[in-house]
């Protein structure tokens, strides 16, 4: 019993000291943010604040226009998970329920799209998007969710969720004379809310995370997304952590927020590849 | 029905991989229009040029993110299961590092790493140690934008394995334990061979990650010092992109490059470690 006791101590020391280096950097993010200069440009610095300096989250806004990140992140990545969720549903459904022409191998197709790095193909749509004019102005949001209205990981997701309803529920509603549209969203759609919450769930962190696509196309301030702010935030203020840090506390609260309310829908999306 | 997923496709995977292909083999003008075609002349230049050092940086780069981050997360995921208390609280904590995009995680890391008023650097003067320039020194500074990718990646991987762990049956590891199977026994002849199905897709999905990071770079190093941490798809953007380059023919066939290694490596790690891996 002692012993047993003893090796059960030892995990928790052992997860403790794991704990340090992960949750380090959530703590010095919030934290920081509002420490004032006293506690962040000295050396060395302090790692509890002696005061609370709640000035740089008002500071932060007058540095750069984090509101106005804060809608074009909201625009493009809202915009960039409805139409995805929408031409997902669709596919799905098709490869699910239609008997189609070269449906394998349409399928195929639609797999192979998730072996090609976007990186590998930024550069011919980079020419594109900016040769249409798309990197000034509104027609920026345009530019930053067209390559991105549809999803082979959405589609091949939901299909899977589609393939669990029996044939015979198409064939039953078929025969009431209930069409494929109605079919699809009377009754598959309200059916099948957990797995299109994950896969919303999922596009929408992806889509809120971009980093390369927006950073190279975007010309325009106004235009910015938060995550290319928050990065000439750091650039521009680098004498001013507390302000950084302010900048990055504040652009966190949506992810946390999605992260935390969307939990069992993102294990789910993100062990779908992962079970078998 | 599939035709919108089908024209989206079409119009920004498809066309721009031939498109890709098509700029690879021809050269440019000074604002990246695609000039006359030059063969395999963007290659040759690869094959003398520092890509050779690129690419070893990509790999560097993809060791030391994927590997610490697959077995620390799974170490971590081992613990957890040796029945104590506040498991989910915990487990909760260690997945935190997920809610943090690439790009405010590297900047809350390039404020741990400023040279002059970091917390790195505090920590190290508490205990003696001279101030290391974390970003700036050659040798530093790829493992130190790896070790914050390593954060990066973890809350992921805590994820997966956890989901991993909970959908092991019960019976077997009771049974396991009736016959005395106890803690590192339990873990090494029960646990991890169950898990291979998750660890084998975390190794897949994390190399690729890897091979395709890019923010971090961008705002910890931008590739310096020295090109020490200029990875491939980092190259890829300081050719085509960074400070008005626009060398789109010779960013192609990088790109070319980074499209048959990620493939490449795909279908390696199916076929060596599908066959190691216990499917129940």
């Amino acid at each position: 019993m002692k012993k047993f006791s003893l090796g059960r101590a030892t995990v928790y020391v052992v997860l403790g000291l794991a704990a340090i280096p992960v949750l380090f950097p959530v703590y010095y993010g919030f934290v920081g943010a509002v420490m004032g200069p006293g506690d962040l440009a000295t050396y060395p610095p302090a790692l509890v604040p002696h005061e609370l300096h709640w000035q740089n989250i008002s500071d932060v806004f007058r540095s750069v226009p984090l509101g106005r990140f804060y809608v074009n992140s909201a625009v493009q990545a809202g915009a960039i998970t409805v139409a995805q969720l929408v031409t997902s549903i669709f596919a799905a459904y098709a490869f699910a329920f239609l008997r189609l022409p070269a449906k394998a191998a349409t399928f195929s197709l639609f797999l192979a799209t998730l072996m090609v790095p976007w990186e590998a193909i930024i550069i011919p749509n980079y020419l594109a998007i900016s040769g249409w004019g798309l990197t000034r102005g509104g027609l920026t949001y345009l530019g930053l969710v067209l390559p991105f209205l549809a999803s082979a990981f959405g589609t091949f997701l939901l299909r899977q969720a589609f393939l669990q309803f029996p044939t015979e529920l198409r064939d039953a509603a078929v025969i009431d004379g209930c069409g494929h549209w109605r079919l699809l969203w009377r009754v598959i759609v309200p059916l099948s809310k957990p797995s299109i919450a994950a896969v919303g769930v999922y596009v929408f962190l992806s889509a809120w995370n971009q980093y390369f696509w927006p950073l190279i196309l975007i010309r325009d301030t106004e235009f910015q997304t938060l995550q290319i702010g928050i990065s000439q935030l750091n650039d521009a203020e680098a004498a001013q952590p507390g302000l950084i840090l302010a900048g990055v506390a504040l652009s966190l609260l949506p992810t946390l927020a999605v992260v935390i309310l969307g939990q069992r829908y993102i294990v789910r999306g993100l062990t779908a590849g992962a079970l078998r | 029905m599939l035709m919108p997923s089908v024209v989206v496709f079409a119009l920004f995977v498809f066309w721009p991989l031939g498109r890709t292909l098509y700029l690879s083999l021809h050269g440019n003008d000074i604002f990246g229009a695609p000039s006359a075609y030059v063969g395999g002349e963007h290659y040759r230049e690869m094959l003398s040029g520092e890509f050779g050092k690129v690419l070893a940086t990509t790999a560097l780069f993809t060791l030391f993110s994927v590997v610490p981050a697959v077995l620390g997360a799974l170490f971590v995921v081992l613990l957890l299961e040796a029945h104590i208390r506040g498991v989910r609280a915990l487990r909760t904590a260690f997945a935190l590092p997920f809610a943090f995009s690439v790009a405010t995680a590297s900047v809350i890391f390039a404020v741990i790493y400023n040279p002059a008023i970091g917390v790195a650097n505090g920590l190290l003067g508490s205990l003696g140690i001279d101030r290391v320039n974390w970003l700036t020194d050659p040798s530093i500074a790829l493992p130190a934008v790896c070790a914050a990718t390593v954060w990066m990646n973890f809350g992921y991987n805590i994820l997966v394995l956890s989901a991993g762990v909970s959908a092991i049956s019960p019976e077997v590891v009771e049974a396991a334990r009736l016959d005395g199977a106890t803690g590192w026994r339990l873990a090494s002849r029960i646990t991890v061979p169950l898990l291979s199905p998750q660890l084998f897709f975390l190794v897949v999905v994390s190399t690729i990650h890897a091979l395709q990071s890019f923010g971090q770079i961008h705002i910890l190093t931008k590739g310096g010092p020295d090109q020490a941490t200029t990875t491939l798809v980092y190259s890829i953007y300081e050719k085509a992109f960074a400070f008005g380059s626009s060398d789109f023919g010779a960013a192609s066939a990088q790109a070319v490059v980074l499209l048959v290694i990620m493939l490449s490596c795909t279908a390696v790690q199916f076929g060596i470690l599908e066959r190691r891996v216990h499917y129940r």
